[in-house]
This record gives structure tokens, sequence and C-alpha cells, in this order.
């Protein structure tokens, strides 16, 4: 049994601990919005905060979480009101979405780190995030917009 | 490209009190000549038609309309009811969308190509052939509301008007709410009928060509979309599945992909050794495959990835794509290789022989995977003698179908229920992946949600075909292009010949055909998949054509290939887009090429340089003009445009699938590289020539020139011809050496 704090809550999960923390959240705990790319740490899509780290939810293992704070995409606001969240709606990113989670994540976690970012601080930081339906130059606008906004 | 418009005299009845469901509830069917409005009644008499609720307006006001718009990002789950509101003249604020149920009969369009309905998806379908249906069907219930509100006035309803939602009696401002009119309202037999010029015109629409948000939005930025790899129901355990890592798909591309048919099965495998594994329930065989079932996906996936197996002979063992791709070139030269003619038009022999001048080139181009960033699944839960499936499915249709004839069951006894997507791109409308899941449900005798790992998802990719082509052409005393023969050769049969034709340019003089071969590939529709290949060869060749005559490549277009007027309106609109004209600084170069699917048809630019080091192409600059009809979404166009435009640059100078000993080469995204947001253009412009045309595809018409664009730039640049798709590094540096 492994205890952490998810999205502010409590929870304990009894799986093996070399278990994917991905695998944890969308099928032991059912928060399904932490989406399965790869599997293999190359795309992005499982992408959620770590202590406030964005980190691969494929690649970290539910022992690396224990005792510490995981926020998934669910967590990152109440209502979709992150700053990030609503420039994503006001700019239309998503396309087919699947991949938004994880993006949306990872902008988070640039603006709370560097609240004003440059084009090429946005693209460095985005770079490992694939979005097959190449709304990379909205991602960008959007990035932007919630740096302005937020 | 469009279903009839012939409709039946159609009738509306009380259905919506017979449903229990108050308001007034109208009922679509499909008859010998298109889909219509009818009553139950009435539908019941109508050879193998079928009735369901499509529009139902509550007493509230509440309008709920269904969609048969398989949502993959393009926008169409929302564009398809909004042509419904649009003629309907309804508050868009209340309409609530609902999916269609899988049910072609009455949900479907003609298929262009056949008398089928289909629900299908694909080929940048879902505005284009339910565009004229729609309207009329919203167009018909408007009526039948004015209907109401006259007769319970007294007035003549053709005095009446409406606005969102509303009908108006402008004699004395006297109003009725589409929600009151439901409350009270009839539904009037015969149904009224609609002319169509009784249609909206387009300076009146409020919601077709607007600015409306896609509804799926919200859902996206939150975790809340539904995707089929996110559906839980009770009991449900985890597959993950293993198939041959050798294809074995039939002569005809789709033989072998039906999960049911014997295809390269597994003879042995170390069955003791993965049930003895952490919370495995058990193996399913398949006839294509093994599916390993667990407790959790993540100890499904372990059992998967432990299995040992001897696999049964399949038709593509020791396939090497790269020397099957050189055979193209022999069958290509072999007078006695069997021909498909696809176009044959005036004396080819005479233009040729009469030549001033003959050019012949050749192209090849690798196999493309769709690279769909859910990896495929499905949900399949089987009760008694009925089954459900939770799919993302661009041909809900054709999965039912799959998935009924996997459990020996009839159509009826499936219900299928619409996922969003998380990308298609093609491969999502066969439907093997749920067969396959109702297959391991039956075998394990419980729900199970299946999920291909991406190894799975790419090593049983139903790939864009490779091919290999020769175009030759013959101009006349006056430079213009008189004789046009396009060979292309491969496997995938009509996969292999999409965009081959040139009905936008009128060469007098022309031979296209297909030489075909079998290698058991799985393969696939693909964004535009033969327009990538196909375009990039015409418009190469066409570029060549034009830099030995001294001409500019547009100017060479409008003079000597009698180019079609609205072929000239979108080049001329690129030019002025991207200052076509202007140099550019030093080390970049601009290049243009047609570009053509689904009825829309367009012209593109772009901008690039290179890096002569590593061989990398830079895009820096992207412009298309596209004639697409009325643009009924044109945020969701645009943004369908500039995807395909990514999807493009991406296949084009990185994506490459590569067989050897019948495996394919490559895995996951570390060694197929798809486009990241480092490699994305400075610029991308897209503008829609503004025509009163039907709405045609814009899902791929982004895609198609980017090849030639890039191609044609090269040359510029460099003087030499890329040949050979996608444009890697080492392919760069080995041409810029030649």
């Amino acid at each position: 049994m492994v205890s952490f704090t998810l999205n502010d809550k409590r929870v304990s999960v009894d799986a093996a601990p070399g278990t994917p923390l991905l695998w944890v959240v969308r099928d032991h705990i059912g928060l399904t919005g932490t989406k399965y790319g790869c599997g293999a740490g190359l795309c992005g899509a499982c992408t959620v905060h770590l202590d406030g780290k964005a980190v691969r939810a494929c690649q970290t293992q539910l022992s690396d979480v224990a005792d510490k704070k995981v926020v998934t995409i669910e967590g990152l606001s109440p209502n979709s009101s992150h700053p990030v969240q609503k420039a994503w709606v006001a700019l239309e990113v998503p396309q087919c979405g699947y991949c938004q989670s994880g993006q949306i994540m990872k902008a988070a976690e640039l603006l709370a780190s560097n609240p004003k970012p440059t084009r090429a601080q946005i693209v460095a930081h985005m770079d490992g995030n694939i979005c097959r339906c190449g709304t990379y130059h909205r991602i960008i606008a959007a990035v932007e917009q919630a740096s302005r906004e937020g | 490209m469009t279903t009839t418009q012939t409709l039946h005299a159609p009738e509306l009845s009380r259905r919506g009190l017979l449903a229990g469901m108050g308001g007034m509830t109208f009922c679509l069917a499909l008859g010998t000549n298109g889909v219509s409005l009818v009553s139950e009644a009435q539908a019941n008499t109508l050879a193998n038609a079928q009735v369901t609720p499509w529009v139902r307006i509550a007493a509230d006001g509440t309008v709920t309309i269904l969609t048969a718009g398989a949502e993959m990002g393009q926008g169409s789950m929302t564009g398809l009811p909004l042509i419904v509101a649009e003629e309907l003249d309804c508050d868009w604020s209340k309409v609530k969308i609902e999916w269609c149920p899988a049910d072609p009969a009455v949900y479907g369009y003609k298929d262009p190509f056949s008398p089928a309905q289909l629900m299908w998806i694909v080929g940048s379908r879902a505005t284009q052939l339910y565009f004229n249906d729609l309207r009329k069907a919203g167009a018909q219930v408007r009526k039948v509301l004015l209907a109401n509100a006259a007769h319970k006035w007294g007035v003549d309803a053709s005095t009446l008007k409406t606005e969102p939602s509303v009908v108006i009696n402008p004699a004395n401002g006297a109003r009725l709410t589409y929600g009151e009119i439901a409350a009270f309202g009839t539904v009037p037999s015969p149904l009224p009928e609609v002319d169509p010029k009784e249609l909206k015109a387009r300076k009146d629409f409020r919601l077709i060509g607007k600015s409306v948000p896609r509804r799926d939005t919200p859902s996206k930025v939150n975790g809340t979309a539904l995707y089929a790899i996110d559906v839980r129901l009770p009991g449900m355990v985890y597959a993950s599945a293993m198939h041959s890592p050798v294809h074995d798909a039939g002569a005809k591309v789709w033989e072998g992909i039906d999960p049911t048919a014997q295809a390269a099965p597994p003879e042995s495998w170390n069955d003791a050794q993965v049930k003895a594994m952490p919370g495995v329930i058990g193996i399913v065989k398949l006839p294509t495959g093994l599916a390993v079932v667990a407790q959790h996906y993540e100890q499904a996936k372990a059992g998967r990835d432990a299995l040992k197996v001897k696999w049964a002979k399949a038709k593509a063992d020791g396939f090497n794509s790269e020397k099957a791709l050189e055979s193209y070139v022999k069958i290509h030269d072999d007078p006695s290789a069997q021909v498909t003619s696809l176009e044959k038009k005036g004396d080819v022999a005479a233009a040729f022989a009469n030549a001033a001048k003959t050019y012949k080139t050749a192209f090849r181009s690798d196999y493309g995977y769709h690279a769909q960033m859910e990896p495929l699944n499905a949900v399949v839960r089987i009760t008694g003698d009925k089954a459900e499936v939770w799919e993302g499915s661009q041909a809900p249709d054709e999965s039912r179908k799959a998935v009924a004839k996997a459990l020996g069951l009839k159509e009826e006894q499936v219900d299928f229920h619409q996922c969003y997507m998380g990308g298609g791109f093609g491969r999502r409308s066969i439907g093997d992946y749920a067969a396959e899941c109702a297959l391991i449900a039956k075998g394990i005798n419980r729900p199970v949600k299946l999920i291909w790992t991406r190894e799975e998802d790419l090593a049983q990719g139903m790939f864009r075909p490779q091919s290999f082509q020769c175009l030759e052409a013959a101009t006349d005393a006056s430079g213009t292009v008189t004789g046009w023969k396009h060979c292309v050769v491969g496997e995938g049969q009509f996969l292999l010949i999409t965009g081959i034709k040139i009905p936008y340019y009128g060469v007098p003089n022309q031979q296209i055909e297909m030489r075909g071969v079998s290698h058991g590939i799985r393969l696939k529709h693909w964004r535009a998949v033969g327009h990538v290949f196909n375009t990039f060869a015409i418009e190469s060749m066409v570029d060549q054509m034009a830099a030995d005559a001294g001409m500019d490549p547009i100017e060479f277009r409008f003079q000597k290939m009698a180019i079609i007027p609205k072929a000239r309106k979108c080049f001329e609109t690129v030019a002025q887009m991207c200052d076509w004209k202007t140099p550019r600084p030093a080390g970049r170069a601009l290049g243009v090429s047609i570009t053509e699917r689904s009825g829309s048809l367009g012209a593109g630019a772009v901008e690039i340089s290179i890096d002569r080091t590593s061989g990398k192409i830079k895009v820096h600059k992207v412009w298309v003009a596209v004639d697409g009809g009325v643009i009924v979404q044109p945020g969701p166009a645009k943004a369908n445009v500039e995807s395909a435009i990514i999807y493009g640059l991406s296949s084009v100078l990185h994506e490459r699938v590569s067989m050897k000993d019948g495996v394919v080469e490559q895995s996951n995204f570390h060694d197929y590289n798809v486009m990241r947001m480092s490699d994305l253009p400075e610029e991308m412009n897209v503008q829609f020539v503004d025509v009163d045309t039907r709405p045609t595809g814009l899902g791929e018409i982004g895609n198609p020139f980017i090849a030639g664009a890039i191609s044609n730039a090269f040359f510029r640049l460099t003087g030499k011809r890329l040949r050979h798709l996608p444009f890697t590094p080492e392919r760069v540096l080995e041409t810029l050496k030649a």
C-alpha cells in the first residue's frame, strides 16, 4: 500500500510499487484525464505534476510518489479556471484533444516558474509534448495569452 | 458527390406524444431517394426504411439534435447539427447535441461510389455529404413550427417569420417560442415540402460561416472528454494483444484484416508461464494473435510483453520494403505486367511522336503510419444475446458490423456507443480492434477493455502504401503540354491511386495507369493517402517542365497547361498571399504546388532553407488558398487545414515505416519521428476563396501540396530535385552530392 496526495486528497493504493503512476491514476483511482500515448516517455500525453514539477506518469513508479503531491489535469483547477485552461478554450487549441491534458500540465509548469516566457522558451519547454493534430502554433499563442492574462 | 435531393412527400406524426417524451419529435427516414422526415406510419410503409428521433424540441425550448459527425478533432460533431439548426432557425444556445446510433440506413449518407448508406467519416466527407440533407431537414421542421403558429393565430403561415427559436407575426408583433409551440403543436400530414429555393440565402445565415465555438472544447481542457480508453464498466478487466509481427493481409487490402479470419495465427506460446504472472486472468487465442487478460492494465501488458510466441507462416515473411520498392521499377518496365487503366484521353502516342520535347522522370515514396495519439482500443460487454461496444470510430456502422460478425450476432444485437477519438486520420474506420475486443470479452466472459500498446499499434499499423511513380510529358512547338503519362506501381489498389488524375489541367492526351503488386502488407486510408505521393510526382513534373522552359512555374501552369479557372483563382490568390514575385532572402526559396482532395481545390506555397551540413530542410512559412465551397465553420475549417499542413510537413520531412525480414523496423516515437513544436513554421497562412458553391471536404486539403511545394522550393535553391519521400536529412545530403 502506497499513500500520496492526489489533487489535494490523501489516497492509498494497493498495487505493485513498480506500477506506472499513469495506470495508478487512470485505472486504480479512476481519473482518466491523464492519457496513455507511448508508454515510453516519448510523447508527453501523460504529463502530471509531482511536487509541482511536470513528470511523465508512464515513467514514474507508484513507489516514486509515496508521500508526495501529485496533481493531474482534474486537479489543476476546480472549474477549468486556470489561466492556461481559459486560454486553451479562448483560442480553441484542442482538436482531437487527446494530448491536451499533457500539454496543459506542461504549460502550467512553465508559467508557474517563468510567468513571462519568450516564444523560444515556450518552444524549448513544450518540445517533448507531441500533438499529432498539429496545434503547436495555437499552444504557443495560448501560453502567451495565459502569460499576459494569468 | 451529393446525395439526391428528391424527397418523398413527407409526413409528420404526433410521434413525440407516442414516444411519451412531450414536445415534438421529427423522424428521419431514408427512402430510395435519400433522407427525409416522415411520420412513423409512413416510414413503416417505405421499403426498408427505419425511423428514429432526429430532432427533438422540448417544451422548455431545448432542441436536441443528433449528430453523425464522429469527432476526431475536425469539428463535425458540432458542424452537422449546426447545419440543421441554421435552417431550423433555432437559438444555438438552446441546442443540445447527442451522438446518433450506429444505424447507417437511418443516419448514413449515400456513398458517392456505391448505392450503400454509410456513416464513414472519412475522406473529408462529413460536411459535404450531409450538408444538403441536413439543411432540408432543418427547413422542414421550421415549416412545421410556422404552420402550428399560423394555425393558432388564424393567419397565413407565409406571413410569419422566425428569429432564433421564435415565430413572429410581423403584423402585430405576436411571438411564440419554439418551446411554446412544442407544448401544443401537432405535426401536420403531409409534412410541408421544401423547395431548395426556400432555403436560406447565404446572407441570411446566422450560424453557417460564423464563429460558433465547438461543443467539445470545454471537455478537452479539463480531462472530462470521454475517449473509449477512458470507459470504465463494473467488473471490467483489461487486455493487451499481440499479433504476428509479420503482416498477412490478403490480395485485397481488407482481407486478413478481419480479426475473425485466420491470418498468421499463433502456433505455440509460453502459456503456463504467462498465466502464472500477477493479476493475469487468462490468455485468449485470437485468429490473428493472442490477448493477455488481467485485473489491471499494467498486468495485462506485462503478460503480453512476456509472451514468447511461435507464429504460423505469414504472407509477408521475409518482406523487405526497400527491395520491394526497387522491384517496382522492373514492374514498371515489364511490358507483360498487368496494367489497370485509370484515364485514357486523346491520342497519347501521337502526342509523344509529334512532340517538340518530351520528359520522363520517376519518384518514390515510403510507407507512412497514422500515429494517432490515442493507441487503438475498445471496450466490449456481452450480456445474454446482446453486446455493447464503446469505441471512438470514424465508421461506427463498420465497427458494429465487425463486432456482430465476430460474435455471430445480428447487427441489431450490438449497441455501439460512440466516443471521442484521440486522432483518426483514416485508421479508425474499420473496427478490427473492436471486433478483437469482442472476441476477448467472449473468450474471458467478462467486460473487457482492450488497449493496444503503442508498439503494437505501429507493428500492426495499416499504412499509407509505398509507391514508385513514372511520369512522362510531351510539349509541342509552342511549349504547350500536349501529352501526359503517369504510372504508379505498388500495393493498395484504390489507396494507391487517389489524386493521380489531373482534372485541373487541360492536357488533351493522357494515359494514367496503375500496376499492382501484392505483398500482404496491411494498408489503409491515411489523411489524403495517395494524394501525398501522386500530387508530389505530378507537381514536381510540372515544375521541371516550367524550369526547363525558363518560365515562372505559376505562369507555366496558366499558359501551357490549360488550367481550369477554379485552380487558376487559387494560384492567383496564393501568389498574392505569399508575394510570389518578391525575391526571398539569401538561402531561402519559394515552391508552389496545387492541392486537391474531396472536391476541394487549392494552391499552396512554402518558403524553405536548407542546412547543407545536416541535410535538414527548414520550412519557414506556408501559405495556402483553398476553394472549399461555402465554409460552414470558419474556425474549425482553418484549424483543419493548418492541422493537415503540419501532418503533411511531418510526413514529408520525417516519417517513414520500413520493413525488414517481414517486420516493421520502427516501434515507437523514438524511431518513428513525428513533427514537434521546434519544427513548426514561423507562419501558416490559410485563406478560403469566397464562393457560393456547396461545401467540399477540408479535412485533408492542407496536406497534398506540401511535398511538391517543398521539393520545388528545394530545386529553386539547389538546382536539384528531391525524388523520394520522405525528404530525410540523409536523402537531402545524397541529393545535394549527386
